[in-house]
């Protein structure tokens, strides 16, 4: 799969009619939202197109996070239009809402599984909710999806015993437990060890392709997203930066794509946060 | 002077928004209520052994040392004017309209309102309740609305509690310390306790519980989602009920004298 690289993916949707490219299942015009005096999304312009796995990078504090929550409205933007599957959601009641949710899953950044309840309970937790099947189903698919992240011998342990990274494989279980047809991670390889990790990565592009399913994943950890990504977009200054298959950002022309993309220290992104002059705070000389 | 004025005004505005969407917010959960006590029983009865068998122990050993001091008090006066006798209506009557229900919600507010609000709280934190969002389950409906009925339903059980162990406090101090007539103890609080006396410390009992419940999932559900959130929420709770308690306390009294 190859995809032409982009540096200013905002102007030439301007024309495209929304929601009716079946190609595209979600699609972001014109966004923006701030938190407090800080704009996070200026004008943000973005196409996710159906059965792909599309990557969101970018330097801290970019909003990564944010613009999931704002694709599965657990945020509503100040302005512009975010269309899922030809809906706009921001027209859904709370029905609708709902409705359209139970079409996807997401894995927390911390996995957010529920304390009072076992590692089994969570992965049951929606096809208790949602559906009538019969207790022995419900243990057959959860124990199927516990297999699946390898922690099918955790089922009887509760949160609290589990280490990070077993978190949030449990989670990955119950996200993927109602087969949703869109699948979000918020950063699913953090403090996973080399084998998880590998199991994980693996998982995520088996899933897109067997089940068909549409993947978003945001994710800092380059070369893990770069294998298993058909496209990335790197979000920065509230906009779209570039986009691209992940070896078109890997040998961009760009600065900002470059440092990312390889993670120099030196670049368009400072390391630091603005500060007075080291050696002047040092020596004191900024309290005179 | 104008800056005051602007302030003054920005808090009314700030406090009227708050108290509206207070009272939205107990609309919601009186709205999935009843579909919650006639879909989801075992929900709420968790909730009711978790906010009220859990305070039983607390309840009890408050209650005794109440009614003990009530009796004491009581003993002490009365037979000023030889009327020990009366020792079991006096702290019967101080049970029955005012300590129990009150005391009640003010350690149900300590106890069980603490542990509501910072367990919403966390979930919060957490992302456990935008998990649930996400999974399309409301969870005002799933979390919130069964912690607000186990507290309404615990809290008038464990004010009869209360009482009833208060006035074995009463007793062993009366009948056992002071030797006071154990018939006329009994008899006395038979003869002048009212059912409308009762009736007053149920209503009350019951008005508590709905505002204690609701003052501790409103609390946790409105947490600044950081640990200092937590902690300041979980204060509010205390302090808030506290001081509604002894506002709608009050107002009863007021009303039903």
């Amino acid at each position: 799969m190859s995809f032409r690289l982009s540096f200013a993916p905002s102007t030439d949707l301007a024309d495209e009619k929304l929601g009716e490219n079946s190609e595209n299942l979600i699609e972001i015009r014109a966004l923006k939202y701030s938190r407090g005096h800080r704009a996070i999304f200026d004008g943000l312009n973005l196409t996710i197109r159906r059965g792909e796995i599309t990557a969101l990078m970018g330097p801290s504090g970019t909003g990564k996070t944010t613009l999931l929550r704002l694709i599965t409205r657990q945020l509503i933007p100040e302005e512009g239009v975010i269309y899922v599957d030809g809906v706009d959601i921001s027209t859904l009641n709370q029905s609708g809402l709902y409705e359209m949710r139970k079409r996807f899953g997401m894995l927390f950044q911390n996995g957010a599984l529920l304390t009072d309840l076992s590692v089994f309970e969570n992965v049951a937790f929606p096809l208790r909710e949602h559906t009538k099947l019969s207790n022995r189903l419900i243990r057959h698919i959860v124990l199927t999806k516990l297999h699946a992240v390898g922690l099918r011998g955790a089922a009887d342990m509760l949160p609290a015993q589990l280490s990070g990274g077993m978190a949030r494989r449990i989670a990955l279980a119950r996200a993927m437990v109602m087969d949703p047809e869109i699948l979000i991670y918020d950063e699913p390889f953090v403090g996973l060890d080399p084998i998880s990790l590998g199991v994980i990565v693996r998982l995520v592009r088996r899933l897109n392709d067997v089940l068909g399913i549409t993947s978003i994943v945001v994710s800092h950890d380059v070369e893990e997203i770069s294998a298993v990504a058909d496209r990335s977009f790197l979000l920065s200054d509230g906009k779209v930066a570039a986009s691209g298959s992940p070896d078109e950002l890997r040998t961009a022309n760009s600065e900002l794509v470059r440092q990312f993309m390889h993670g120099m220290a030196d670049g368009p992104v400072a390391f630091h946060y603005q500060a007075p002059g080291y050696e002047e705070q040092l020596l004191g000389r900024d309290i005179e | 002077m104008k800056q005051t004025f602007l302030d003054l005004r920005n808090n009314l505005i700030e406090f009227l928004r708050t108290f509206g969407a207070f009272q939205l917010f107990f609309l919601r959960l009186l709205r999935y209520s009843p579909e919650i006590l006639t879909t989801r029983l075992g929900l709420v009865v968790k909730q009711v052994h978790n906010a009220g068998a859990q305070s039983l122990v607390i309840i009890m050993v408050c209650g005794l040392f109440v009614g003990a001091v009530l009796a004491l008090q009581a003993y002490s006066n009365m037979s000023k004017f030889n009327a020990e006798d009366w020792t079991g209506v006096a702290a019967a009557f101080a049970l029955v309209k005012e300590l129990g229900p009150v005391m009640t919600a003010l350690l149900f507010a300590g106890r069980a309102g603490t542990a509501l609000t910072s367990e919403i709280g966390l979930m919060k934190a957490t992302d456990q309740l935008s998990a649930m969002e996400m999974m399309a389950v409301n969870p005002v409906r799933r979390v919130l609305v069964p912690r607000f009925l186990g507290g309404v339903i615990a809290m008038p059980f464990l004010a009869a509690i209360f009482s009833a162990v208060g006035l074995y406090g009463a007793h062993l101090i009366g009948v056992e310390v002071f030797q006071v007539d154990v018939g006329s103890f009994w008899q006395q609080i038979q003869l002048t306790v009212e059912i409308s006396d009762v009736n007053e410390g149920i209503i009350k009992s019951i008005v508590f519980g709905v505002a204690a419940s609701l003052i501790a999932v409103w609390e946790g559900y409105n947490t600044v989602p950081t640990a200092e959130g937590v902690g300041h929420a979980t204060t509010r709770t205390v302090v808030i009920t506290a001081i509604t308690v002894l506002v709608f306390d009050f107002m009863i009294t007021a009303a039903m004298i």
